[in-house]
């Protein structure tokens, strides 16, 4: 094949597109950098100082190291547990389609995904305070329980077309169905649990909803949640308030820069299984 | 199981011919026990945190409970009667479709476009694939203040400044157009990803379909028609029912937004059960309404991929 030009007339569209994407970040931060006055001249203008006293004030107002502590806590412990049980309970279902059972518990699990979260939400939260569940690990449980339906799904996709002479293999070499499981096929799903590892993180980091209804003690608020709880505090402080969305941004793009072509092929992965 | 028997080693040295291995091979499965116990525990916890609670709303959803209260009644299918004449209801399905139809077909649209530009050969691919997936590892609420501003004080003050009449007023506090400002907001962000999925089905596309076409003289319409959009039919169908069936549970960004306002104007389904379930006192009447909700989503969701399925079939 011959060696295409570069087409500059789609490379200048996509540019300009791409300005779309970016010009709300820009005013994300310029803002966050401006003090009120420079703000009441010009809103689209670029910051003349950096005035990062905004995001001094925003970590003390919002108390930021808290709320991030406990986003930090629930996505990575929800990260572990979600990789090490979902995958060992698709690896139970797409061994023993054949079973009735097994087939029976995949497409009870699959079925779950066309349930919209709002049926469930209203009695949920009667049960969990029921339950002494209103909290972080009550919240991390659910992520756990609910995540299975999407990974279970993405997990036995894989697992089928892991060759069973593997496993065969193992047997020979006396290993029990606990053995295969965690010596011989959790070690193949290195790819795999990126991918649920990604979509898992992605989701309770940015969760609103659940911890919106879940939580019940401030402390244990998430930093999407302390965003609304703080918004009607901000009142017109503009600035602090985009110190404030940023902060609460920034730990998840600073991820994103360095482990942007994991995240990408992860996030693909997960949709076309 | 553990211990390794000398027939073990035989046939792992290829001692053993090969019709006693395919008798050993029978024999050499897994033990059935492990598999229940890896699976009964997470489907006791799946049946009691989201089976359960579906079940319970669908048992409240035939009772007069307002989710305080120690009695309830239970009054037949007198919620789901109402549920009919509730023009609040109504205004919610209607806002909810409207937003989940334009929202779907926009960003199904525009993320191919996009996803067609990036296919080319343009330069600095890497790093525009990249700005265009950002949208998607943002969250949605804080997204939604962000552009919360943007429509309350950067556009109007833009359009004061240009004396553009339409431009200098907050679409949010519009009856007629806060919608448009919901729809703006979604669409940007859920491109992110449609663009990523679009990418990849372009490139799953034989290289050589274009050469041959080309030199039966097609043009670039035509291309795109005949080849390209047969070739990623997969990709569109999981778009479609993916950012529909998203769209219809819309919350967070509404939450953001204008908190199903002006009015009612932006109420959409979620945020009614919401708003009439946990502060309304609507506990049971919402429960109702999320069961038709429920059906509604799992209609669309069955029709949108049979539909979908057999145009790709007939392409």
């Amino acid at each position: 094949m011959l060696r295409q030009k570069t087409n500059w007339p789609v490379t200048i569209l996509i540019a300009l597109g791409s300005l779309f994407i970016l010009f709300p970040l820009y005013i994300a931060i310029s803002i966050a950098l401006k003090t009120p006055d420079e703000m009441a001249q010009s809103v689209l203008s670029l910051p003349t100082g950096l005035h990062f006293e905004n995001f001094a004030k925003a970590i003390e107002a919002t108390n930021f190291f808290a709320a991030f502590k406990n986003s930090a806590l629930i996505t990575v412990v929800t990260v572990v547990f979600t990789i090490l049980t979902n995958s060992m309970v698709a690896f139970a279902i797409a061994r023993n389609m054949d079973k009735k059972f097994f087939k029976g518990l995949y497409y009870y699990f699959v079925s779950a995904m066309f349930i919209p979260f709002p049926i469930i939400m209203l009695p949920l939260v009667k049960q969990t305070a029921a339950f002494g569940m209103d909290n972080q690990g009550g919240l991390i449980f659910l992520y756990i329980v609910y995540g299975a339906a999407l990974n279970i799904f993405i997990y036995a996709g894989y697992i089928r077309s892991i060759p069973k002479e593997l496993e065969e293999a193992a047997i020979v070499d006396g290993c029990g169905t606990w053995g295969v499981f965690w010596k011989v096929i959790f070690p193949l799903l290195t790819p795999i649990n990126a991918t649920v590892g990604i979509l898992t993180c992605l989701w309770a980091w940015n969760d609103f909803m659940l911890p919106l209804i879940i939580l019940n003690d401030p402390a244990d608020a998430t930093l999407p949640l302390v965003q609304y709880i703080f918004q009607s505090e901000f009142g017109t402080d503009f600035n602090l308030a985009f110190a404030s969305y940023l902060l609460a941004l920034s730990p998840m793009v600073i991820v994103y820069i360095f482990a942007q072509k994991w995240i990408i092929g992860g996030v693909v992965k997960g949709a076309i299984k | 199981m553990k211990e390794v028997s000398k027939e073990d080693l035989a046939l792992k040295n290829g001692s053993i011919p090969s019709a006693r291995i395919k008798e050993k091979k029978k024999t050499m499965k897994l033990k059935n026990v492990p598999f229940y116990l890896m699976t009964v525990p997470a489907l006791l916890l799946f049946a009691i945190f989201h089976t359960y609670p579906a079940l319970q709303g669908i048992y409240y959803s035939f009772t007069n409970w307002d989710g305080l209260s120690f009695t309830y009644d239970y009054v037949g299918i007198k919620n789901y009667l109402n549920l009919f004449k509730d023009l609040n209801i109504l205004n919610s399905y209607l806002f909810t479709f409207k937003f989940a139809i334009i929202s779907t077909i926009l960003v199904n649209v525009l993320s191919l476009l996009i996803a067609i530009g990036l296919n080319a050969k343009i330069k600095g691919k890497n790093f525009f694939r990249a700005t265009y997936f950002l949208p998607n590892v943002l969250g949605v609420l804080i997204v939604g203040f962000i552009f919360n501003f943007i429509f309350s004080n950067v556009i109007p003050n833009l359009g004061d400044k240009l004396d553009i009449g339409f431009l200098s007023i907050n679409i949010l506090g519009s009856d007629k157009f806060a919608w448009l400002g919901i729809v703006i907001v979604a669409v940007w962000q859920a491109c992110a990803f449609n663009v990523i999925l679009y990418l990849s089905g372009l490139q799953t596309v034989p290289s050589e379909l274009y050469e041959a076409s080309s030199l039966d003289g097609a043009n670039k319409w035509q291309e795109f028609w005949k080849i390209t959009f047969p070739m990623i039919a997969p990709f569109f169908t999981i778009n479609m029912v993916l950012s529909m069936k998203n769209f219809l549970m819309v919350f967070d960004q509404i939450v953001a937004l204008t908190g199903g306002g002006p009015g009612r104007a932006t109420e959409s389904i979620s945020l009614l059960i919401y708003k009439g379930g946990f502060q309304g006192g609507e506990f049971a009447y919402q429960s109702a309404n999320s069961v038709i909700y429920f059906i509604v989503i799992v209609v669309i969701s069955v029709i949108q991929i049979k539909v979908l399925q057999k145009r790709e079939m007939d392409m």
